[in-house]
């Protein structure tokens, strides 16, 4: 059920927050076993890197450049509301970082493509 | 959340501030024309400043990380108590080993 609340920007702000939390320490190991292939050599880096080198990866690097970004910025949010006494207008914050995060993950692909 | 945790989170969350925009500037600055063992490996073999910030990266979310993970249980499911806290803290203990064993992996010759 949709609550009139939900259409909120702050709840969209912790919604957001909590779902590229999620994405990113699922992907985090992942990322870390990959790095580890280096203990075998720069060759089984490279094998790596080449095995990835698809569109669909990039596209998903996208999303989760995109996620790290907007959950910084979110946070980042989160931090001037609690410890620097921030008052906000939560539409217009909520909407810089997710604009702030969107931005850096077109750069990114601006660049792997 | 316990006020220890909280604090663990916040102060975390400072120190992922900056290394995570060290490590967005990094991936941008890196992809350009495609990434490479041999490029990568350059900027990270024997590269003290490298290890010193990544390793303080990876301790900042394993703490980070699991007790988001927590609060997300907490909120949307019904798990509680001892084996929500015991498997938390083993993703912190995987987090940590893994990400180690990554720095070091790019940063040893």
């Amino acid at each position: 059920m949709i609550r009139a609340s939900h259409r909120q920007p702050g709840f969209v702000a912790a919604l957001l927050h909590r779902l590229s939390g999620l994405a990113l320490a699922i992907f985090l190991p992942l990322h870390f076993l990959a790095l580890g292939t280096a203990l075998n050599g720069a060759g089984a880096l490279d094998a790596f890197f080449t095995a990835i080198d698809t569109p669909l990866v990039k596209f998903a690097e996208f999303g989760l450049v995109a996620a790290l970004a907007v959950h910084m910025a979110l946070g980042l949010r989160v931090l001037a509301i609690e410890f620097l006494d921030v008052r906000e207008r939560t539409a217009v914050a909520v909407s810089l970082c997710l604009a702030a995060g969107l931005a850096v993950g077109l750069v990114f692909l601006i660049n792997v493509v | 959340m316990t006020p220890l945790l909280f604090l663990a989170q916040r102060i975390s969350a400072v120190v992922l501030a900056f290394a995570v925009a060290i490590h967005l500037a990094t991936i941008v600055y890196a992809v350009r024309g495609g990434l490479t063992a041999a490029e990568v490996l350059g900027r990270t073999r024997g590269n003290g400043w490298f290890l010193a910030v990544y390793v303080v990266f990876v301790i900042a979310v394993a703490i980070h990380a699991p007790i988001g993970l927590r609060n997300i249980a907490r909120e949307w499911t019904a798990w509680r108590g001892r084996s929500l806290d015991v498997t938390l803290a083993l993703i912190a203990a995987l987090l940590l080993a893994l990400g180690l064993r990554a720095a070091l992996a790019v940063y040893l010759p």
